[in-house]
């Protein structure tokens, strides 16, 4: 049963809220909050990509010039961090915000202002990453996945990571709460759980997920925490621990986490592509069914992070094989997707564009996926640079090209104005052309035999490195112009016609005008 | 239409690439595998290669179907859409292919990690210890028995700062390789000192993590004679990427000599340790041999000018440890300070660790004067 005001006059509310500072310190409003997340996630991601530029002009070339080993291994650690828990997860939870309750017709989050400090948390949590590059012996510096015993030799830096990792679980546990609870009580009248937008469907499987690992994360950094400080052994072997606990432990988080950046990708790509091919998606229900089921089978796969880490031949052979299984779900949505396009009558604005980027891209992702998930190939590539490209084609290509998909095709809605068209496919196409020329070279690296996080290789792989860090250059300023666009198009973008994309079929589209009001849907829509 | 004349260019030039790292397969190791020196290593690399071409040939299919609809499908060209939204038959097949497939590639992959498990019945068994940043090994069992020593990096440090040119096995070479002889079974048993590394040589098809506390095995047999280079595959902190492996495969006769040769050296050591361990040695002399094996062992964190490196690394030069009672510095290097970078150096040998205490405790600004002896150190492990 819809949660409503029952307010008559459909906007009345509309300008109730402080200005300034404190509208944005004390906003219960799940547009308002939906916006903090995004430019939140954007400015992360330009700190960790800041990071990823020092990694990429330290290895331009062998030697050691820019940045001494050490100092290296704190920004591969703290690229990985600020860019998982930092910009992918918080830009999701940014759309989950503003998208979630006008697709389903609901008037905000259910919690709201759990909402507003789900998203306080955050900004404190990056400035303990941040600044713990300036505490004596600097930031982490054992890599994303924090190994001990590494990671219990680490300073300050690793005490203010476990702490901020705390407070990242707390915020991602209390917007999962809330994104289900929204979802499941607060739909339209007439919206079964089946007739939801597949993005909404995609988002209430990551929150359960979400809520599922978050807490297996917190007790393992706690773990960590224990053994640095109280005299714990539950990863030392000397006081009877075992250090391949804890990435057990981590790849039971870690595995599913890789789903969690991911699914909403796959909603908003399904959002997406029916829209600008004027056809509904095809196959809706085994969409639904397989996202489930990624969800599922992602929860009994994390040992493939460990194959060389030793284990029994039939734990390799069963996490092997159900890794594997991961690629059949998986191929189904590509083949919707496909078939959805299939006889439509495309275009290809921005949204698209990245859209069928994704897919290309994330494909490739896919099939490099199967090739690690192949125990004794794996045996090869594992701790590669082939990894780093296979986990950079799902997560950069995908996940992130599925945000620019998502913010452009949304961007209209949100503010009211569009954004440049030209520039957004100059976006696109720079984004694709330096995207592969960083990642794909990466592949041979790995093939040929160079392990990952190392500040200085042989000099077989100098040629590669240098394209690479090329690409890589040009990947990050290509995302400033991204920043460009979206101010732009908040300034001075042209107006937008209350319905930019004719194929538009959700709620937000057709039954709100744009840009969305402050408050939307105080009387829930009837769904038929 | 540029986007469309670049969406075909963007997938020819992705075929391209694919295809060329098929290709190019065998020829040179630059975009692919090394080339495969045991029997394990060639079966990974006709399973990556038939991976390649199974994904390529699903490459092209998927992405045929939806660049033809890109290019015909498109409002511009005035296609109408049309209406269909499901079919159970078309998804059932592309339900049950995927299965089909993945079996496929699962049965040959099964039947290679079942080998690659099988470690029993060795010809010869090395245990390979990850110390942070070298290797050391001892030979277990099998021709060559008794045989230990440590493998670092023999790379000079003028290389990686970038005062030398760099040589041809630039960070892939170390001062003492692990020998072998061709053809039998070596049986690798893992461990490490301090944090995990992992011992990986790619053309022999192995990678292992080394776990403190722990012993981990694999195994391989090499096919041909010759010199096979790998690296730490494990982070394992500041110079993770300086610590490589150098296995050196010999035919029988060759193996026999060195192994000769090292036993000879190794009792010869020995008697020398034992000679030692009694002798009264000066301060000259240990500070001497105490700054070779500083220089092998701590340097690289203390930093050869005993100043570490500030909040990660101690500075040993006017330590209040070092410069303290004896006892007190004797413990720490033999048993390590637990949480911290301090690994325990209870490996190295009583005249080393006399060696290099006693040069610790003079060198730089410390001038205790103290000579520690390596009976001093025979007491304390007593």
């Amino acid at each position: 049963m819809a949660a409503v005001h029952g307010d008559a006059h459909g906007h009345g509310h509309d300008d109730h809220h402080p200005t300034g500072i404190m509208r944005w310190i004390t906003t219960t409003n799940h547009k308002d909050i939906g916006s903090m997340y995004l430019w939140f996630s954007l400015a992360m991601f330009f700190v960790g990509g800041t990071l990823a530029m020092g990694i990429r002009a330290e290895l331009y070339q062998p030697g050691i010039q820019i940045l001494e080993p050490e100092l290296f291994n704190q920004f591969t650690t703290l690229h990985g961090l600020i860019m998982v828990f930092g910009a992918i997860m918080p830009a999701f939870v940014g759309f989950a915000n503003w998208q979630i309750p006008m697709m389903i017709g609901a008037p905000d989050m259910a919690f709201a202002r759990m909402n507003n400090w789900s998203f306080w948390l955050l900004p404190v949590a990056a400035s303990l990453l941040v600044v713990s590059f300036f505490v004596p012996g600097g930031a982490a510096a054992g890599g994303w996945t924090f190994y001990p015993p590494l990671s219990t030799q680490g300073g300050l830096g690793v005490d203010m990571m476990i702490f901020a990792v705390h407070i990242l679980g707390a915020s991602s546990i209390m917007g999962s709460i809330n994104i289900i609870t929204t979802i499941l009580n607060m739909r339209a009248p007439g919206m079964t759980l089946m007739k939801m937008p597949l993005f909404v469907w995609t988002w209430l499987i990551t929150a359960y997920l979400l809520v599922l690992v978050m807490p297996v994360l917190a007790g393992v950094v706690t773990m960590l925490l224990t053994d640095r400080h109280f005299g714990t052994s539950f990863f030392n072997a000397a006081g009877g621990g075992d250090p391949v606990l804890f990435q057990h432990i981590f790849w039971f988080f870690g595995h599913p986490e890789v789903y969690i950046m991911i699914l909403p990708s796959f909603g908003i790509v399904s959002e997406v592509i029916p829209t600008f091919s004027r056809k509904p998606l095809f196959g809706y229900s085994s969409m639904v069914y397989a996202t489930a089921s990624i969800a599922i089978l992602s929860c009994v796969v994390w040992a493939h992070h460990m194959f060389t880490a030793g284990m029994p031949v039939v734990g390799q052979l069963f996490f092997m094989y159900a890794t594997m299984l991961i690629a059949v779900p998986t191929g189904v949505k590509v083949f919707n997707w496909t078939a959805t396009m299939w006889r439509g009558s495309m275009t290809f604005e921005t949204p698209m564009l990245f859209a069928i980027g994704f897919i290309f891209l994330f494909v490739i992702g896919g099939f490099s996926g199967v090739i690690c998930a192949i125990v004794p190939i794996d045996i090869q590539v594992q701790d590669t640079y082939y990894v780093i490209a296979h986990f950079h084609y799902v997560l950069v290509s995908g996940s992130l090209f599925a945000l620019f998909a998502g913010a452009y095709y949304w961007l209209p809605k949100w503010t009211g104005n569009m954004y440049n068209e030209t520039l957004g496919k100059w976006h696109f196409w720079l984004s694709m052309f330096f995207f592969n020329l960083t990642f794909f070279v990466q592949h041979f690296l790995g093939l040929a035999g160079m392990p990952r996080r190392i500040p200085d290789y042989a000099l077989q792989f100098a040629d590669f490195n240098k394209i690479s860090s090329l690409g890589a250059f040009g990947f990050g300023l290509t995302q400033v112009l991204f920043v460009y666009i979206v101010i732009n198009c908040i300034r001075s973008g042209e107006k937008s016609p209350e319905k930019p994309w004719d194929g538009a079929t959700t709620l937000e589209w057709t039954h709100l005008p744009t840009p969305a009001p402050y408050h939307s849907f105080e009387t829930p829509p009837v769904v038929k | 239409m540029r986007s469309k004349s670049v969406a075909t260019l963007a997938g020819v030039s992705a075929l391209a690439l694919y295809s060329s790292m098929s290709i190019a397969a065998g020829e040179q190791s630059k975009y692919n595998l090394p080339e495969p020196q045991s029997v394990i290593a060639q079966d990974i690399y006709d399973q990556h290669i038939m991976l390649m071409w199974i994904c390529l040939v699903i490459f092209i299919g998927v992405f045929g179907v939806m660049f033809y609809s890109v290019l015909k499908h498109r409002k511009s060209v005035g296609y109408k859409a049309a209406n269909f939204h499901h079919s159970t038959t078309v998804e059932i097949i592309w339900t049950v292919i995927p299965c089909l497939i993945l079996v496929v590639m699962a049965w040959p992959a099964t039947k290679t990690v079942i080998a690659m498990k099988d470690t029993s019945s060795p010809d010869m068994t090395i245990k390979a210890t990850g110390y942070q940043w070298m290797w050391g090994y001892d030979y277990l069992q099998g021709e060559g028995e008794g045989i230990s020593f440590f493998s670092k990096l023999s790379t000079p440090r003028d290389q990686i700062e970038n005062r030398a040119p760099k040589g041809e096995n630039y960070l892939l070479e170390v001062d003492n390789h692990v020998v072998v002889p061709v053809g039998k079974k070596v049986r690798i048993i893992l461990t490490a000192n301090d944090v995990i590394h992992a011992w990986w040589v790619p053309a022999l098809g192995i990678k292992q993590d080394a776990i403190p506390g722990f012993i981990r095995d694999t195994w391989f047999t090499a096919d041909t004679a010759g010199v096979y280079r790998g690296q730490c595959a494990e982070l394992c902190g500041k110079d993770h990427g300086f610590m490589p492996i150098v296995v050196e495969v010999m035919e029988e006769d060759d193996y026999a000599q060195w192994v000769a040769a090292q036993l000879n050296e190794t009792e010869a050591a020995a008697e020398q340790a034992e000679v030692d361990a009694d002798t009264e040695f000066t301060l000259d002399e240990l500070s001497e041999k105490g700054e070779q094996v500083y220089a092998a062992h701590c340097a690289a964190c203390h930093q050869p000018n005993g100043q570490g490196i500030p909040g990660a690394f101690s500075a040993l030069d006017g330590s209040e440890l070092v410069n303290g009672p004896v006892e007190g510095h004797i413990e720490i290097v033999i048993d390590g300070k637990a949480n911290t970078a301090m690994t325990p150096f209870g490996h190295l040998s009583d005249l080393d660790l006399a060696a290099v205490i006693t040069y610790e405790r003079n060198a730089w600004s410390n001038e205790t004067g103290d000579i520690v002896q390596p009976s001093d150190i025979k007491d304390f492990r007593n």
